[in-house]
């Protein structure tokens, strides 16, 4: 391992941190206007020109407020249960290629931290580890609130992971590589190369089972606000549980970018264009979040739990049946 | 006597029941329900209805502290104290009225008998920690002197916030500009008073 190559993959787990740090911020912002808009408000509007610098108020904030450990929790588990969430999230990006290779400098880079070859299931096995920060942090908090919190975070993970692994089990097996390079290299020859058309089941299941893997509206139940206050986060202050946020809406991000990679073509043949489809394209999934936080409601956890068990797994499976027959014969 | 006319209470004969399906008991039942509610599209109803909010864009906030909803005429605020249209000088005459009906006790007076032989008030404060604008005061007054005003921003540093007379007094200069309200509420004149009183008769 040569010493260039190391300082490009240092720079690039630092730009990834950076960005993605700033973005989660001013994702906050987006869906406090967005969700503001929908209900004919007009959200933060005072700090900064159109409320811009809330991000950076929120910021000051998290960051000066006193840390405080209440007197009955579990101190070790407690503490490190938000970095478990910010960090499993920002490890889940290493194998998300976020744009084409381009050429700087007459040397190449290419915006992928890690291109190793189970890319996706690296990507998802992080994502899944994340969880534990809800759970470890609502079960260490000594709060009811927080324990509901934490019973019903591990509930909705053995719902929902069983679909998100399901559903791309057909796209998997279609590209025949779990790399997310390769995902975008089999779809690189335009619209109609997209896995959408051929694997639409798979795509609604696994934007579904995004929902609950970000925990966003209709399965917004770990952090569920009018039920259990802020579930694993009701103990939490300042930074740690501007940790637990952190690793939310990074989720979003990176999860908003490998729906588009597995399904919508991600980057294309690696134009300027495509680059530029990427982001759109994630902006929109991103976009997607908020919009169903505005008009959907919430279900019940065991309403979750049957739809995963019930309804989406066998379809899942059915359709894991179709491909593989399909591609038999 | 027959009391079902008074049992029905129905405003007009148009009620119908609105037509909602039988909770399914069977299986099959509920899983043509499922079906159904999956395929009738009632999801995306909903974020058709928010995003055309966000698109039309008619936004309601009213940002308080540089905008403010007009108050109506009768809101009971801060009190003010007026002036005579004619000659400028205050209404109070000093009767003690409101001091005596107020009550929250936080109508404080004095008066003296000036050299004209007229009654004068020397001292008047309204407590605004204690008051708790119900208006009395503005109905008792004979003058129409008291009156409610509409400066509902009152928040202070300590619970005793005393607004002494001339801070209630209309300004000579706003008077003569014509700027002083009548108080529409409690108390004052109702409008067209003129037209409703009838002359005393002289003889019956």
């Amino acid at each position: 391992m040569d010493v260039a190559y190391l300082i490009e993959t240092v720079i690039k787990v630092v730009v990834v941190l950076l960005i993605f740090s700033a973005l989660a911020g001013i994702g906050t912002y987006f869906e406090r206007k967005v969700l503001a808009f929908m209900q004919r408000r007009l959200g933060p509007m005072n700090v900064g020109p159109y409320g811009l610098l809330q991000v950076a108020a929120d910021g000051v904030k998290l960051f000066t407020k006193e840390d405080i450990i209440p007197s009955n929790v579990v101190p070790n588990i407690f503490k490190i249960a938000p970095v478990i969430t910010a960090a499993t999230a920002f490890m889940a990006a290493a194998a998300i290629p976020f744009l084409p290779q381009f050429t700087l400098f007459g040397y190449t880079v290419h915006p992928i931290v890690a291109d190793i070859n189970i890319g996706i299931l690296y990507v998802l096995g992080m994502m899944g580890v994340g969880l534990y920060g809800p759970l470890l942090g609502g079960m260490a908090s000594a709060n009811k609130f927080s324990l509901l919190s934490a019973a019903r975070g591990a509930a909705v993970f053995i719902s929902y992971e069983v679909v998100t692994g399901l559903s791309i089990l057909a796209p998997i097996m279609i590209v025949g590589s779990l790399s997310l390079v390769d995902f975008n290299a089999y779809q690189s020859g335009g619209i109609t190369h997209w896995l959408v058309w051929s694997q639409p089941v798979a795509f609604v299941l696994f934007w579904i089972a995004a929902f609950a893997e970000t925990g966003r509206t209709p399965f917004h139940l770990i952090a569920n606000d009018h039920e259990i206050i802020d579930g694993f986060g009701t103990e939490y202050s300042g930074m740690r549980w501007g940790l637990f946020f952190i690793g939310e809406y990074a989720n979003m991000f990176f999860i908003s970018f490998v729906i588009p990679l597995l399904f919508l073509g991600g980057y294309g043949d690696g134009s300027f264009l495509g680059a530029l489809g990427l982001l759109g394209k994630m902006a929109f999934f991103f976009f997607f979040f908020l919009w169903t936080r505005a008009a959907w409601p919430d279900i019940r956890p065991d309403q979750l739990m049957w739809l995963c068990w019930k309804v989406l797994m066998p379809i899942a499976v059915i359709n894991i049946v179709i491909t593989a027959l399909v591609m038999m014969f | 006597m027959n009391h079902e006319q008074f049992n029905n209470r129905n405003v007009s004969e148009t009620y119908y029941l609105v037509d909602i399906e039988d909770y399914p008991t069977d299986g099959w039942g509920k899983f043509k329900r499922v079906v159904k509610r999956t395929f009738r599209g009632e999801l995306f109803v909903g974020l058709w209805v928010v995003l055309r909010e966000m698109i039309k864009f008619d936004i309601h906030t009213v940002q308080y502290p540089q905008e403010k909803m007009p108050i109506g005429p009768r809101y009971r605020a801060v009190h003010e104290m007026k002036r005579l249209w004619e000659s400028g000088t205050e209404r109070c005459i000093g009767c003690g009225l409101c001091e005596k009906i107020c009550i929250s006790d936080c109508i404080r007076m004095d008066t003296r008998v000036d050299e004209n032989s007229r009654k004068e008030v020397t001292e008047y404060s309204i407590n605004l920690g204690r008051c708790i604008f119900c208006g009395y005061c503005a109905e008792v007054c004979p003058e129409l002197a008291i009156t409610h005003g509409g400066r509902y921003e009152n928040a202070s540093e300590q619970r005793e916030h005393f607004v002494m007379f001339e801070d209630m007094l209309t300004p000579i200069d706003a008077l003569k500009a014509g700027k002083q309200l009548e108080f529409e509420g409690f108390g004052a004149i109702t409008p067209h008073e003129d037209e409703r009183v009838k002359k005393t008769p002289l003889s019956y």
